[in-house]
């Protein structure tokens, strides 16, 4: 007597299955399908420089958490003195300069834009506490450099923190804690939030011109046809626009 | 003003520039205006057409 159960038909895998996993799988599947998590074409009106600060601001992400890597594992006697220690410290500092650069321009354009329209409020928010954990993590990076800079800010901040009344919950001028907050704890919650932004950005898709039609909101979209001639192509169609068809946001709305 | 005022070394401190109530160091000012500068040209410059579109 056997107690195992016959095997699934091919294809058939989850219909009948209630196992936690199997029920986790088929919702991850439908909020958020393959071709919507890594779309190879993207509504119309995407087609514009300013929906590149984003990724960009991902990219700059990247380089800092490898040479802050490398940094971490060398530590301050090798890039203080070396050339390609000194070369590092400088990729991992410019680095950060252009990611709050990329994220300004990107947050610029997204509160022009009102992108927490269309039920996008998580992803606003999850992008603004992106946003102040970054300071965070910059603020204690400038903490840990090990020089003459780091000991000024530091007890400039400890004032400054003392003056508002936080100064006991953290100790500016701990190297020791200032490092593991800037190396472990902060990168670890930017990087979480990051992807549940990213991951937001995909279920939702990405907030179209004020005087466009949402494709993701079908209750706008009273006839699919006029809008697909006139203005961008609905996210979940076969119709979707390649970029490169962009039309002003001006003749976005029928 | 004199344009050597602008060139200060990024080992050297700061230069600030007043005007009554708003200080402002040069490097941060440039930064700024570099912002405002790409956020104006992300707008308005034109996109690349996707090449592989018929």
């Amino acid at each position: 007597m056997s107690t195992t159960r016959p095997a699934p038909e091919v294809g058939d895998e989850d219909a009948g299955s209630s196992m936690w996993t199997s029920r986790l799988r088929r919702a991850w599947l439908k909020k958020l399908p393959p071709d919507k998590l890594l779309p190879d074409r993207q509504p119309a009106y995407v087609a514009s420089w300013i929906y590149v600060f984003g990724v960009l601001t991902i990219a700059a992400f990247l380089v800092i958490l490898v040479s802050g890597l490398v940094l971490a594992f060398a530590g301050p006697a090798w890039y203080h003195t070396s050339s390609l220690g000194r070369y590092t410290n400088s990729l991992h500092f410019w680095s950060v300069q252009l990611f709050f650069v990329f994220m300004v321009i990107h947050l610029w354009g997204k509160f022009w834009m009102a992108a927490w329209r269309g039920r996008r409020r998580l992803t606003w928010m999850t992008g603004v506490v992106a946003f102040l954990a970054s300071i965070g993590t910059a603020f204690t990076g400038y903490l840990v450099q090990t020089n003459l800079d780091s000991q000024w800010i530091s007890f400039e901040a400890k004032d400054g923190l003392n003056a508002v009344g936080i100064g006991a919950f953290f100790n500016v001028t701990d190297l020791g804690q200032m490092l593991l907050l800037h190396a472990c704890l902060l990168p670890l919650v930017v990087g979480v939030i990051t992807v549940w932004h990213l991951l937001l950005v995909r279920t939702r898709g990405v907030v179209p011109p004020i005087d466009a039609v949402d494709p993701t909101d079908v209750t706008d979209v009273t006839d699919v046809t006029d809008v697909t001639d006139t203005t961008v192509a609905p996210a979940d169609s076969a119709d979707m626009a390649v970029q490169g068809d962009a039309v002003p946001a001006t003749q976005a709305r029928p | 003003m004199d344009p050597t005022y602008l060139l200060a070394g990024v080992n050297d401190p700061a230069r600030y520039l007043d005007w009554g109530w708003l200080s402002i160091s040069v490097p941060n000012l440039i930064v700024i205006l570099l912002m405002i500068a790409l956020f104006g040209l992300a707008i308005l410059l034109p996109f690349p057409k996707d090449r592989d579109k018929p």
